[in-house]
């Protein structure tokens, strides 16, 4: 298992955001998590990632504890992330967007850069050669020297994953990469993650709204309604448990 | 022929004296560190006359006789008869600027985790602070620091290059904070285009992501901070020597508002903005007010007092600016497209 995560609850004041959540990601799988508005999946991202200490349970990423972990450790670890609403540094060309997710693989400090040592020249040529690969890896190659804000919103998300890969992460956290894109560029998309399993030895968990690309690509799909898991299994499982229907559906057999 | 070259340089004693000139590149040394601070990492820092400060006692320490007790000399041409510590101008400037950002690193350390507003009330309030501790050190434990609202006067003649530097080798002095500004310009620039000046710039667009992407934030605000702070350390010892002297009535609020408004005015991140910007203010302060003044007044057989007109004319024209031209005479390329697309996303909302 990559990521282990054993007993998960969220309470914030009296409001139980996850309650109880065990979930595990085995190795180069791609697993989704899907669950109705305000079901707590980005709440649950941001538990793995750091940024929330949940109030009960933990997290175990390839085999290390890292509950309530520092988010920048935790990256550098590893386990890297893209953002449901595009959180790119608008004012930093895609090439240093990319080169930023490398900080904790580059060793240079202050002095070495200042002096310009042939050991940070050679660190700064290299990096910036794999972050040329990596644009071009995502297919945004022949922007590297735009400025974030200015790509396509299409672009920017392909942004967020190449700034993602950047990190040579082990676990890749996707919110919401679909978001406002249309069907043909989302077909496109799972492609894409196929692609990237593929080739970066990566598993990814996918936190996906439209079911047809959570279908496509998933091979897991855990579900979350009210901060409980009420389901789990293969898409094929998933599509027939009447909980979930009844989750995003409303009951079957409510009164009429 | 005579006379015109006679009028030329009653010209420049009025309008561009040698000590001007030398003044202007001392708040550029500071205003360069205080670049990296705001420009870059975008932390709002108004209390950066402390640094200032500090560099500038640093200078009185350890090129004065001010520790007579003590007989301490490295590569000073000070005159062997005087007790005290006197070290080589570039041991100084090397102190100094550790001294700085080891206190950068200790006010940073319990405060950078406050956000933008809040962040810029501390440093007000460190800004103060020093200053306060250094106008009555004259006894903090038995110890005297400061030699209280007295200063240290006169700092040690600066050896340089087989000369010895008097308060009034304004021309050599001049190369001297020359060498100290370029120097500060290479280091912003080669920083800027490293690892670290990256991360700088991606705290300033988005702290949360930059976290994300595995950039520690405490480390890396501090390493901005600790790496202003010592340039402002190198200012503080050029500014001893420039007026040869630490006078603490000399560090006060209007420094930090001053540097603030030379790194705004200028065009924030851009280096060569800020110097631009640091110039212009420092000139106008030193000599192009009085010199104006004396010039209207002397036309007109009025008496205005011009100098006094300073923060009337620096406020007019930080709102002029604000309303005008928010990213500065000069500003860092991508802060002027940032500014004006956002300028068009407001019209067209006027619009509709």
């Amino acid at each position: 298992m990559v990521l282990e995560a054993t007993d998960i609850s969220v309470i914030f004041g009296g409001l139980t955001a996850i309650d109880q959540v065990s979930f595990a990601i085995p190795e180069k799988s791609i697993v989704s998590l899907i669950g109705p508005n305000g079901a707590g999946k980005t709440t649950f991202f941001n538990v793995l990632t750091g940024l929330y200490k949940p109030t009960t349970g933990s997290v175990a990423f390839e085999g290390k504890d890292i509950t309530g972990g520092q988010p920048h450790k935790i990256a550098s670890g590893g386990m890297a992330r893209t953002f449901q609403n595009i959180r790119l540094f608008g004012l930093m060309t895609a090439e240093e967007n990319v080169m930023v997710a490398m900080h904790s693989h580059l060793k240079s400090g202050i002095i070495s850069t200042i002096i310009g040592t042939p050991k940070q020249r050679k660190e700064e040529i290299e990096a910036r050669d794999r972050a040329r690969e990596i644009l071009d890896f995502v297919g945004i190659g022949k922007s590297a020297g735009e400025f974030a804000r200015n790509l396509s919103y299409g672009d920017q998300r392909r942004l967020e994953v190449a700034r993602a890969l950047a990190l040579k992460p082990r676990l890749l956290l996707l919110d919401e990469p679909t978001a406002g894109m249309n069907p043909q560029e989302s077909k496109v998309f799972v492609d894409f993650v196929h692609e990237l399993r593929e080739t970066q030895e990566v598993s990814i968990l996918l936190i996906e709204h439209d079911m047809s690309v959570v279908m496509k690509v998933s091979e897991r799909i855990t579900v979350l309604d009210r901060g409980s898991k009420i389901a789990e299994g293969s898409p094929e499982e998933i599509k027939n448990d009447p909980k979930v229907i009844e989750a995003y559906l409303g009951s079957s057999t409510g009164n009429h | 022929m005579p006379h015109f070259s006679h009028s030329v340089q009653s010209g420049f004693r009025n309008w561009l004296p040698a000590s001007t000139v030398n003044e202007c590149l001392v708040w550029v040394i500071c205003a360069l560190g205080l670049n990296i601070v705001v420009g870059y990492a975008g932390l709002l820092d108004l209390g950066f006359v402390a640094f200032w400060a500090i560099g500038g006692y640093s200078a009185g320490w350890f090129m004065s006789n001010f520790f007579y007790q003590i007989n301490l000399r490295f590569g000073s041409v000070a005159p062997k008869s005087l007790p005290g510590i006197h070290l080589s101008i570039w041991l100084v400037l090397l102190l100094a600027g550790l001294i700085c950002a080891f206190f950068g690193i200790i006010i940073g350390a319990p405060t950078l985790r406050l956000k933008s507003d809040y962040l810029a009330l501390v440093t007000l309030g460190f800004g103060e602070i020093i200053p306060q501790v250094f106008t009555n050190g004259e006894n903090i434990g038995g110890v005297n620091i400061s030699n209280g609202t007295k200063g240290i006067s006169p700092v040690d003649n600066i050896g340089l290059l087989h000369k010895t530097l008097g308060p009034f080798d304004l021309n050599y002095k001049y190369g001297l904070y020359v060498f100290i500004a370029a120097l500060m310009v290479y280091v912003s620039l080669r920083l800027r285009g490293g690892r670290l000046g990256r991360s700088w710039l991606a705290i300033r667009e988005d702290e949360l992501a930059a976290s994300m992407m595995g950039v520690p934030l405490m480390k890396t605000k501090l390493s901005a901070y600790a790496v202003g702070a010592f340039s402002g350390g190198l200012g503080g010892v050029a500014f001893a020597t420039h007026i040869n002297g630490i006078f603490p009535d000399r560090f006060n609020f209007s420094i930090s508002i001053i540097l603030l408004a030379m790194v705004v005015l200028g065009g924030m991140g851009n280096v060569w903005g800020v110097i631009i910007g640091a110039i212009v203010i420092a000139w106008v302060n030193a000599s192009g007010l009085p010199a104006a003044g004396s010039l209207v007044n002397s036309t007109f057989h009025t008496n205005i007092n011009f100098p006094s007109y300073n923060y009337l004319l620096f406020g007019g024209t930080l709102i002029l600016m604000m309303l005008f031209k928010r990213e500065g005479f000069l500003p860092e390329s991508r802060l002027k497209q940032f500014l004006h697309e956002t300028d068009d996303e407001d019209t067209n909302l006027e619009l509709h």
